[in-house]
């Protein structure tokens, strides 16, 4: 129990990181008219996932034992996507008037998190 | 370095350490969250509520923080709650991975299930949230 909490604080700690500095690094570079840095956040970490996900299943792997797993994905990849900020962006764009933005936003993120875990998926059973 | 930049990047470690510090408390709740809420035969319920919990939240403390908002928060405190502890506490990945998990076992209808009680229902709590501090930032008195 103790060694599972210390695993989801160690993940978090890095997962809350990267994501403040990919998320801000992508808007610094494409600015904040569309939350592009959100999406990409949430995607990556969803193909991710996938990869630990599939690793897995496969009882030899390390992420198949209870800590490594939730320092990876409770931990690190939990921390570092996001719904929340998802959701205040989805309603600030519907709010200034932005609905097919909005709409667009929703949808792209849904989809593209989808996608991103079945590759993750995909490469990982690629390479077995 | 001049003074300025020097400053300026010690209000950025100070911003990274406010979303890192509330990145943990989000992140242990979800944890005890997973750990308290068993999924509704095979659907992700743990997932779904801390979903929309964090939506709701966001949505209330950055109206009532905001410009109009009868709560002052300083920038840092403002990362801290939202970037940190909202961020923190909810999760895309793992919702994307159970929703990939359940139509990966032939469960397309659970799978498509969650994805549209999901969706609707963040988008439903954040505006909830909204509302909720916007009537309280109009209300008399402070």
């Amino acid at each position: 129990m103790i060694g599972g909490l210390l695993s989801v604080v160690l993940g978090s700690v890095l997962g809350g990181v990267a994501r403040y500095f990919v998320s801000g690094f992508v808007a610094r570079r494409v600015g904040e008219t569309f939350p592009w840095g959100t999406l990409i956040v949430n995607a990556s970490g969803a193909f991710l996932i996938g990869i630990v996900g599939a690793l897995a299943q496969d009882d030899s792997s390390v992420f198949a034992s209870a800590d490594p797993w939730l320092f990876a994905v409770t931990g690190f990849l939990g921390c570092y996507t996001t719904v929340s900020s998802f959701s205040l962006q989805s309603l600030s764009l519907a709010r200034e008037g932005e609905r097919g933005r909005a709409a667009g936003y929703v949808g792209l993120s849904v989809a593209l998190c989808l996608a991103a875990v079945s590759l993750g998926f995909a490469v990982v059973s690629l390479f077995r | 370095m001049t003074a300025k930049s020097g400053s300026n990047s010690w209000n950025t470690a100070i911003l990274y350490a406010c979303v890192a510090a509330g990145g943990v408390i989000g992140s242990v709740a979800r944890y005890l969250a997973s750990l308290l809420i068993p999924s509704l035969s095979g659907f992700p319920l743990a997932t779904l509520f801390v979903n929309i919990t964090g939506s709701f939240i966001i949505g209330f403390y950055s109206t009532l923080s905001g410009p109009d908002g009868r709560l002052f928060a300083t920038t840092r405190q403002r990362q801290f709650v939202m970037t940190g502890i909202c961020g923190g506490y909810t999760t895309f990945s793992t919702f994307s991975l159970e929703t990939f998990r359940l139509l990966h076992d032939g469960r397309t209808g659970m799978a498509l299930l969650n994805i549209a009680v999901s969706v609707v229902t963040w988008l439903v709590a954040v505006w909830l949230g909204h509302v909720l501090a916007s009537r309280l930032n109009r209300l008399k008195g402070s």
